[in-house]
């Protein structure tokens, strides 16, 4: 899984062989090859034109637009004689946007909203939510058995059955009492001027039904009926009215106005606040909130010697031990090099989640195999001690990562030339010497890309940490949930609420995951750089 | 294993949008409800509407009952979508507002809180058939004055009892311990606690101490004013500590350590809810409520398990519908008790239920239990309330520890 977002450089020329015929152009000659690219492309074009429909059948609009550019672009690429190189890069193009750079572009948008709890979609359903959760029910209302029934000009109304009689009425028209209306079992099967609904249209008219609201009488104080299931009716008088020209919201009741504020919540001249709030833009506010707030701030710089500790650490033991094996099962004289090599990868091999949760289990203090057996009952609590905490980190890490290592730095010391460590023999260099001057150098360019790579890796490695220890042990002082053994990525994911340990702020998670995107790309691309001196020993 | 640095800086980017775009189809399963004959017949009338709903393992044969009840006599399509029970609620959140959501979900009654601060559900009159539930099940559904959903299930921690090693019921915490230490078994009795505290099993002997979470009002709401802390708080935060050194309540005792030991008989007592009791088949038990340790009775919390209808739901009349007259029933009812082993929240179907004597006991033991309280800020109090008995666990000093904690939760509410 390495350097996908590096396409594979283009051959500059087409490799064509010269013993072809004379070019002829793609679109005009019916060769085998012609054919497997109509195929190909076929099958790319319906992949792309049924993403395009679905996209617009759910609305969502930029996926579906998006869409219809690429098939537009891959169709003209593949299809004219012109564009060559493109026709090789395409493909890793089209990964790296989707993958990369749109992944990257939403990251950064949520960051400039107060996407969360509260913040949750447009304002529009914030409003109906609203509206919806303070129309209230009159309070000893009675409840009517109801039909839907549609005039003769296609209104939609409602008739209930009140008592003895039928009333019926419709949005415009106050209930009032049908002559002639047939009831049977306390169910209306008949009604004069008015069509009843079949069961199949009233699901079909949901929406309209449960927003249809029937005055009950003439006077507005009396409510209205309504009916959330199409067969009984109650009668509800709304507390909150929506201005759509001021964008205000009024409670009825005490006359309050709220009216919408930059943070996307409703508030009133005094301050309260309706808890339901909509999505807006916030700018760097998400960022500013990551220093600003001294609870986070303080965790902040002790969270990030750790992360640095950690995968600078973790680089360093399991790529150490990873040598050690390797430049030791490298000497022809060990016997068995096949055996031990095919033992010591087994980790490798093994799910690194179910290696941590294995031994988050067998640290257990009480219970732990550790504990247990090996240490003969002793209670040691791994897991509830910062320092013991933070080195089980380290030693897991060194038990799931070494394997790696071992694998990489053995092929890279069978790829060393022998003629090399031959001459350097001759000319009488000592085994130090020839590690120093030829292993050691030829080594570190073949695996520092690697190791950089592994940092930028373990910087991130949010498995170990929330598998072994949670982040745990707590910080004692610290009022945020974040832990001795927390990094970085683990702490945003605590803090924004990701884990359901507080609110969700997705928009505080984005801007933060940028923070460690733009640390993580600096030092590697500084690493990157002094990598290079080294390949000029060649 | 190792992945390319801008990949890795965008992984929870990519998951963002990931849940922000994916439909439920990468980690569910679909499985339609099987198509009536009915359905079938009438293929050329308008179909009926459609209905997602959202279930669990447990609770999906049972739903799916009725759900085919309900196809049968309206017409309709059920879409049963079976998702794990921890993704429910996040991905409710996240993805009604983009149109994606199911139309019905199962929960918990404590989601409606965050549930309303993000406009995600609608609103559920139950009518008539409100007074046919237990009272404390629809409270609990009922948020500033609106029912959110309609309950099925109501649960809270109680007693279990190994009637082969403690043949008489406990009447207070010590004395309890007295008898499981007498039994000679591994552990006097089992609590579980966990890496992260375990505040929700905890609070029975909390409130034995009558430290409650929240002040409640007079109808029985919870105010956001804070009760856990004084004198009552410390007075618990101490007898925690004291339990914690004589080896009573340790936090190497896991819910599955604990779960495992109690069905290994290495302690006569264990304290949990029903969903424990399928890993006890087979064992002699009795539920009694739980011993206090303080002054005041131990009420647990109650949780109520419910379903919640879409605020964007296209279908909302089906939705009531389905909920009101086919899941309200008694037989539905009874039919999630068989698939959950919870308390029906329906007076008729608790009855029924009761005439077994776990579920009785379970029932009696639940008496004296508070509804979970349901506020959004509720996330931010689990997180320092689990971690702070923890630590008093660990013998961290247990006052200081616990008014550190009610000052951490204040700013929490106060933010």
């Amino acid at each position: 899984m390495s350097t996908p977002q590096q396409p594979a450089p283009a051959p500059a020329v087409a490799v064509e062989p010269g013993k072809l015929p004379p070019r002829l152009s793609h679109a005009r000659d019916f060769r085998p090859g012609f054919l497997v690219k109509l195929i190909a492309m076929a099958v790319v074009n319906a992949l792309g034109v049924y993403v395009a429909i679905a996209g617009f059948g759910q609305q969502q609009y930029t996926i579906a637009w998006v869409m219809v550019a690429l098939l537009v672009l891959v169709d003209y690429v593949y299809f004219s004689r012109r564009t060559l190189p493109l026709k090789y890069l395409v493909p890793g193009l089209v990964f790296l946007f989707v993958y990369q750079i749109f992944s990257i572009g939403y990251t950064g948008y949520v960051a400039l909203t107060n996407y969360g709890d509260g913040h949750n979609g447009s304002k529009a359903a914030a409003v109906d939510f609203l509206l919806a959760q303070n129309e209230r029910r009159i309070e000893g209302s009675a409840s009517y058995p109801l039909s839907v029934v549609r005039s003769d000009d296609g209104a939609l109304g409602l008739a209930i059955v009140d008592g003895d009689t039928v009333r019926v009425g419709s949005a415009e028209e106050p209930l009032s009492e049908a002559d002639d209306a047939t009831v049977a079992d306390g169910k209306i099967t008949a009604l004069p001027d008015w069509e009843l609904l079949p069961r199949q249209e009233l699901y079909a008219n949901s929406d309209a039904i449960t927003k249809l609201r029937v005055p009950f009488s003439d006077d507005p104080e009396e409510g209205s009926i309504r009916t959330q299931d199409g067969s009984v009716g109650y009668v509800y008088l709304p507390t909150f009215e929506y201005d759509e020209e001021a964008d205000t919201l009024v409670d009825t009741v005490n006359g309050v106005t709220y009216f919408p504020a930059d943070d996307g919540y409703f508030r009133s001249a005094d301050g309260t606040t309706l808890p339901t709030g909509w999505r807006v833009f916030v700018g760097f506010e998400n960022f500013a909130d990551a220093f600003a707030d001294d609870r986070y701030s303080e965790p902040f710089f002790k969270v990030l010697v750790w992360t640095f500790v950690f995968s600078i650490a973790s680089v360093i033991i399991t790529f150490l031990v990873g040598l050690f094996f390797a430049v030791v099962l490298n000497d022809p004289r060990v016997r068995g090099r096949k055996v031990i090599r095919s033992l010591l990868i087994l980790p490798y091999a093994f799910p690194a989640f179910m290696a941590f949760l294995l031994w988050r289990g067998m640290l257990n203090e009480k219970n732990g195999f550790i504990n247990q057996v090996l240490l003969g009952g002793a209670e040691i609590n791994w897991l509830g001690d910062p320092w013991l905490a933070k080195l089980v980190v380290l030693g897991v890490q060194l038990w799931v990562g070494f394997p790696y290592m071992f694998l990489i730095t053995t092929g890279a010391l069978q790829s060393i030339p022998g003629d090399v460590i031959e001459a350097a023999k001759i000319d009488g260099a000592g085994a130090m010497r020839i590690w120093r001057s030829i292993t050691g150098p030829l080594l570190l360019i073949a695996v520092a890309p690697l190791l950089i790579s592994s940092f930028a890796f373990n910087f991130n490695n949010f498995n170990i940490i929330e598998m072994l220890t949670g982040g745990g042990p707590r910080f004692g002082d610290a009022s945020v949930p974040i832990g001795h053994t927390d990094i970085l990525i683990t702490m945003v994911y605590s803090i924004s609420g990701l884990d359901g340990g507080a609110s969700k702020n997705y928009g505080l998670a984005s801007a933060l995951s940028i923070m460690i995107f733009v640390i993580v790309a600096t030092i590697s691309v500084i690493s990157f750089k002094k990598t290079r001196s080294l390949e000029e020993i060649n | 294993m190792r992945r390319s640095i801008p990949l890795v800086a965008a992984a929870l980017g990519l998951s963002l949008t990931l849940t922000a775009c994916s439909s439920d189809s990468d980690d569910t399963t679909t499985t339609p409800a099987p198509t009536t004959p009915a359905a079938n017949e009438s293929s050329e009338a308008p179909a009926g509407g459609e209905l997602t709903i959202w279930v669990d393992e447990t609770r999906a044969p049972a739903v799916e009952a009725a759900a085919v009840a309900f196809e049968e006599e309206t017409g309709s399509t059920v879409t049963l979508v079976q998702k794990n029970f921890e993704d429910i609620r996040a991905d409710f959140v996240t993805q009604v507002p983009t149109g994606e959501g199911p139309d019905i979900t199962v929960g918990q009654h404590d989601w409606i809180g965050e549930l309303t601060a993000n406009a995600v559900v609608a609103p559920l009159e139950l009518g008539e058939k409100a007074g046919a539930f237990e009272p404390v099940a629809v409270d609990a559904f009922t948020y500033d004055g609106q029912v959110y959903g309609l309950p099925y299930a109501v649960e809270s921690v109680a007693l279990i009892r190994n009637t082969e090693l403690a043949p008489e019921a406990p009447a207070t915490w010590d004395e309890m311990v007295e008898m499981g230490t007498e039994a000679g078994t591994e552990y006097p009795t089992l609590i579980q606690v966990g890496e992260k505290g375990d505040p929700y099993t905890m609070y029975p002997l909390q409130t034995s101490f009558g430290a409650n979470v929240f002040t409640q009002a007079e109808d029985g709401s919870y105010t956001t004013e804070l009760a856990l802390g004084g004198e009552n708080g410390t007075a618990f935060a101490q007898w925690l500590s004291e339990q914690a050194e004589a080896g009573v309540i340790d936090d190497a005792v896991t819910y599955d350590v604990a779960v495992a030991s109690f069905a290994e008989g290495k302690s006569p007592f264990i304290i949990g809810g029903p969903w424990m009791l399928e890993s006890f088949e087979d064992m002699k038990l009795a539920i009694d409520p739980i011993p206090s340790a303080g002054s005041n009775p131990a009420a647990p919390f109650s949780g109520v398990a419910g379903f919640y209808v879409s605020a964007q739901s296209d279908q909302q009349l089906l939705a009531t519908d389905f909920l009101v007259n086919f899941m309200a029933t008694e037989e539905a009812q009874l039919a999630l008790y068989e698939a959950g082993d919870r308390t029906p929240a329906l007076s008729a179907a608790a009855e029924a239920a009761a005439s077994d004597p776990i579920a009785a006991g379970f029932r009696a033991a639940a008496e004296t239990a508070v509804p979970m309280p349901a506020i959004p800020e509720m996330a931010a109090v689990w997180n320092f309330w689990g971690v702070t008995e923890l630590e008093i666990i660990n013998g961290g000093d247990p006052v200081e520890l616990w008014e550190k904690m009610v000052t951490d939760i204040q700013g929490e509410l106060e933010k």
